[in-house]
């Protein structure tokens, strides 16, 4: 076994660095679980257009920031907020002057039922459902705009006893796709594509009724000298991802 | 900085939770227990699997596929729904239904070794005796398997205090409904509180190790769990 190992080693070695002086370099992305299907577009341009490869993780902002501190291996995170890459830029844990905002979040009250949502939202106020469900507000930015709306609206104390939190922005969308909940505040993204609303019905919530959900991204440490970091921020930024991202009904 | 009230009632909901599944599981599995370690049916392979399922499967399976059956369009929700009492995801009822089905092996397997090891013989005296079923449970097998029940009531309760994957999956992390301590601990992390989730998470520490340790310096015989 050793010796079948040792006598193949040369050659994968040098296959690595055959293939690796190509400029094929992979990158370890943190993704804010609204952004999953957009960067899932993304990434199939990114690899075909500049041959880097992109290794994608998916979860909540706040589980990536513990993640991250305590060592995780990301090199790009692409935050559902402004205030953690803020954070951990403040920290030392980012490459000074990469931080940019890559989209600004729409969120969406939105039930897997045909017709069961109004193009005003009145839905919400006249309390007929059971279960809202909404992200969690200290972990998701958009389960912090939720409340934000109910609270605008004068919603808050009538809803109280409805609403339901799923951990992500995911969860959310989960419990309603499912309908386990009649309602819930999810991010457009999950449930828009090309100018329309794939499934159920939904009403967009204007952004004036609660605080920009701003999405930013920035090169942590660990990426600082991996070239693929630095193209994936760049390919971000290019008119290629701009349509993308707007197809799935983020502000840019 | 010590725990808040919020933490608290995660910690009352969660003994409240843990203690209900026990009784449950404990008159649920006796029977499925006693029935494992007598019959000769050819159910027993099949029987014992599925109890056995939540040692091996990943909570998220047990969860996913609650939501979905406990969910308006499910069948165990078309039923409640049919009974007036509408879906149970999101509710205290929904948990314990998880509980009992996530700690099921915990409970049953413990029961079924000591129902095993008490083997034919004093059931065969005590029918020579003319003791009626009933009798022979109470007063036989109770007592032998005593160290059994106590593991497997132990084992079942330290469980469902532990179990998150279920309850985040189809709680929706609901104060003083389905609020648990872990997804109590694991919303601090996630909202950054570290040092309240410290207390919490040292606390569990704690309680688990003084369960444990109850457990293994009381089996000073191999009765409970050969």
């Amino acid at each position: 076994m050793t010796m079948r190992a040792s006598r193949f080693a040369p050659v994968c070695l040098f296959s690595v660095f055959a293939f690796g002086s190509a400029h094929a370099d992979e990158v370890q992305v943190a993704v804010a679980a609204n952004f999953t299907a957009p960067i899932q577009a993304i990434a199939a341009d990114f690899e075909k257009d500049t041959g880097h490869k992109l290794v994608t993780s998916f979860g909540a902002t706040g589980q990536f920031y513990t993640q991250i501190k305590n060592g995780a291996p990301f090199e790009v995170l692409l935050s559902a907020d402004d205030t953690t890459p803020q954070k951990l830029e403040t920290e030392g844990d980012t490459v000074k002057g990469s931080r940019f905002t890559y989209a600004i979040g729409t969120l969406a009250l939105w039930s897997a039922k045909e017709g069961y949502v109004d193009a005003k939202g009145k839905v919400l106020s006249d309390n007929q459902y059971q279960h809202l469900s909404i992200a969690n507000p200290k972990a998701a930015p958009y389960g912090l705009a939720a409340t934000q709306v109910l609270a605008k609206q004068g919603l808050t104390d009538k809803v109280k006893g409805k609403i339901v939190e799923g951990q992500n922005i995911t969860q959310a969308y989960q419990f309603v796709s499912t309908g386990n909940a009649e309602l819930g505040f999810v991010a457009l993204s999950q449930i828009y594509k090309d100018g329309k609303v794939t499934s159920g019905s939904a009403w967009i919530v204007p952004a004036n009724l609660h605080d920009p959900i701003k999405q930013d991204a920035v090169i942590l440490n660990k990426g600082k000298d991996n070239p693929a970091a630095q193209a994936l921020v760049d390919y971000l930024k290019g008119p290629k991802a701009a349509a993308v991202i707007k197809s799935y009904g983020y502000q840019l | 900085m010590t725990l808040s009230s919020a933490d608290y009632s995660a910690i009352w909901l969660t003994l409240k939770l843990a203690s209900l599944t026990t009784v449950i599981l404990l008159i649920i599995g006796t029977p499925i227990a006693l029935w494992l370690s007598r019959t000769q049916s050819w159910l027993r392979g099949p029987v014992g699997a599925i109890v056995a399922l939540p040692l091996v499967l990943p909570p998220t399976v047990i969860g996913f596929y609650l939501l979905l059956a406990l969910g308006p369009n499910g069948w165990i929700g078309h039923f409640t729904q049919s009974l007036g009492l509408g879906t149970l995801t999101f509710s205290f009822a929904g948990l314990v239904i998880g509980s009992v089905l996530y700690s099921m092996p915990f409970v049953v397997q413990p029961l079924q070794n000591a129902f095993s090891a008490i083997g034919t013989r004093p059931l065969e005296v005590a029918a020579t005796l003319r003791a009626n079923p009933w009798d022979t449970f109470f007063s036989v097998i109770v007592p032998l398997a005593r160290p059994g029940f106590i593991t497997a009531a132990i084992l079942g309760f330290a469980h469902t205090v532990g179990e998150f994957g279920v309850v985040l999956m189809i709680g929706g992390n609901i104060p003083d409904k389905t609020r648990v301590v872990s997804v109590q601990i694991y919303d601090h992390v996630e909202a950054m509180e570290y040092a309240q989730a410290h207390w919490l998470a040292g606390a569990m520490l704690v309680f688990s190790f003084a369960v444990l340790l109850a457990l293994y310096s009381s089996r000073k015989t191999k009765a409970a769990w050969s």
